[in-house]
């Protein structure tokens, strides 16, 4: 097990970690850059952003798709085969891509930007801050990758761009969690007014969020299922992972409320200030990305603010550290994201 | 479009000859909740394109509304001013790349040579010649000329906009601060120029007395 880099202080701050210094799986390999967060057997459909904006681009002239070399990697070539008069390869070159989105949009266009997270968030920041927020143009930042779901090392892991992009002024920033959220957040993304940055899973993407009474609407946070004893609230693929663990923590008799929080910012606050109300109930907040600026910080800022004290109030988050290179299995049980180590850690935390 | 956000004031006097804001607005010029801030912003005047200041940025920006405006068939061009200084800037050389792979014959770049930046003298910051070679090798019609001799940049703008070919146009300015005025030509400049209130009038005297009839 590599953990030569897993010195006490970078790990300070995770309190699910003391399982993996024992843990004793199968040493898994690591084989593609991007691999499916998608469980084996699972319900998945491919590239539901590229479909959804090809479809949405039909009847939207002013629709464009620019990436910085990662179409593929991004589902857009799905949008530039549809289109290919529409679609603007800018190369690897992330200050061009988003000043150059910036630019069409001042022309009246509706650019999509695509890339990886690291890179359209901290390779771009100023070009985003400055020429797309600070003026409110129309561009739709959508990128892959988002918090720990590559192989590679912190090279590729996102895992602050939350935190970067909450803090700029304007910006509507979305955490989907599946297949179904993404085909529904496009739309709605795209006839916002406004700069937007969109966490994007591609490839095979889970679909899990039609089993329930759900649609995602931009600026809504909903409840996909109640429970007296915990209340999760989660964005991303977290959620999804969430309703798993609250599957299993029912057979040991314990009840877990999930509140699916897909827009980040501006946050629901009515909503989730009506559900953390509730007396009695752990506050847990889940989420694909370091403890530092996501979305448990903006909630526990958001109670603490309206004087909403939980009995209990807790992150489950990645540790603010770079993070291990490795499959993603592996890597999610190291750091407290997989079912396992989440159900482990909402057991261990009583009223 | 002004890229280097700084040249504001230059940029304010241009808009109020094309009649976008009143003379007398000058008067308010970085005054709190004044329209004109020093440095240029297109959230707070008309006219102004974008918000520069952030160097680097207006070449990028450029190429997007340069691809823009052709894709919705307009015949636009589209004016990118920037400094020397912002030939530091790596997004800078991202955007010229594009704007020859792209074949954007309707974006017209003007550089501003006047070799000063804010620790020193350009090239002294980061040297940046030969610049019509670099310019020229990355696809782009080049010109270099006196940016302080007016009847040549205006050929070298006559020059940009009737090129037939589908490659971006680059005029290289080469100037100095405080041209025409004999005491500010020569004065050690550190990027910013001081002038005492007692200067002013002698240095528009001078200007008046050199303007040709």
């Amino acid at each position: 097990m590599p953990i030569n880099r897993n010195n006490a202080t970078r790990f300070a701050a995770a309190e699910t970690m003391n399982a993996t210094v024992t843990e004793k799986k199968p040493r898994l390999t690591t084989s593609a850059m991007i691999a499916s967060i998608a469980a084996e057997g699972q319900r998945v459909r491919a590239a539901p952003f590229g479909k959804a904006l090809t479809e949405y681009a039909e009847a939207h002239p002013e629709i464009v798709g620019l990436t910085a070399d990662l179409a593929k990697y991004t589902d857009l070539h799905v949008f530039a085969q549809a289109y290919p008069e529409r679609f603007f390869q800018m190369g690897m070159a992330e200050q061009l891509l988003m000043g150059a989105a910036g630019g069409m949009a001042k022309v009246g266009l509706v650019p999509f930007a695509t890339t990886y997270a690291v890179f359209g968030t901290r390779r771009a920041y100023d070009f985003i801050h400055q020429v797309i927020a600070e003026e409110n143009l129309n561009v739709k930042i959508c990128c892959a990758l988002p918090g720990l779901t590559t192989r590679y090392g912190p090279s590729h892991q996102a895992t602050e761009d939350l935190a970067m992009m909450r803090a700029i002024p304007g910006l509507t920033v979305v955490d989907p969690c599946d297949a179904l959220d993404i085909e529904q957040a496009v739309p709605q993304i795209a006839a916002h007014q406004g700069p937007v940055y969109m966490r994007l899973l591609r490839g095979q993407v889970p679909l899990v969020l039609d089993e329930y009474d759900y649609k995602f609407e931009l600026g809504r946070a909903k409840r996909l299922r109640d429970g007296n004893d915990v209340l999760v609230i989660s964005s991303g693929f977290m959620t999804m992972r969430t309703l798993e663990v609250a599957k299993q923590l029912e057979a040991d008799g314990v009840k877990v409320a999930v509140l699916h929080c897909p827009t980040i910012k501006p946050l629901d606050e009515a909503t989730i200030l009506a559900e953390a109300r509730q007396p009695g109930r752990v506050v847990v907040v889940a989420e694909n990305h370091s403890v530092i600026g996501g979305l448990g910080e903006a909630v526990a800022s958001l109670l603490m603010h309206e004087g909403v004290m939980p009995s209990r109030f807790r992150m489950l988050a990645l540790p603010d550290a770079f993070l291990d290179a490795g499959a993603l299995p592996t890597l999610h049980d190291r750091y407290g994201i997989s079912a396992e180590k989440m159900a482990a850690s909402i057991k261990g935390w009583p009223k | 479009m002004l890229s280097h956000g700084h040249y504001a004031i230059a940029f304010y006097a241009a808009l109020i000859e094309a009649g976008i804001i009143p003379e007398s607005e000058l008067e308010t010029y970085g005054s709190d909740d004044s329209r004109l801030p020093m440095s240029g912003m297109a959230s707070y005047t008309p006219g102004m394109e974008i918000s520069g200041g952030s160097l680097g940025q207006g070449l990028p920006i450029a190429v997007g509304m340069a691809l823009g405006l052709r894709h919705r068939g307009n015949r636009a061009f589209v004016y990118n001013s920037m400094s020397d200084g912002e030939l530091d800037e790596g997004s800078t050389w991202e955007a010229a790349m594009a704007a020859s792979h792209h074949g954007l014959g309707n974006l017209i770049c003007i550089v501003d040579i006047n070799n000063q930046q804010a620790d020193g003298p350009s090239s002294k910051v980061l040297g940046f010649e030969p610049l019509a070679d670099k310019w020229a090798a990355f696809g782009w019609h080049v010109q270099r000329i006196d940016g302080n001799h007016l009847p040549a940049v205006v050929r070298a703008f006559d020059t940009a906009r009737q090129l037939p070919d589908a490659k971006p146009r680059v005029i290289l300015c080469d100037t100095l601060m405080g041209k025409g005025i004999p005491f500010l030509e020569t004065r050690d400049k550190n990027h910013f120029i001081r002038v005492d209130p007692t200067e002013w009038q002698m240095a528009l005297d001078v200007l008046d007395a050199n303007q040709p009839q």
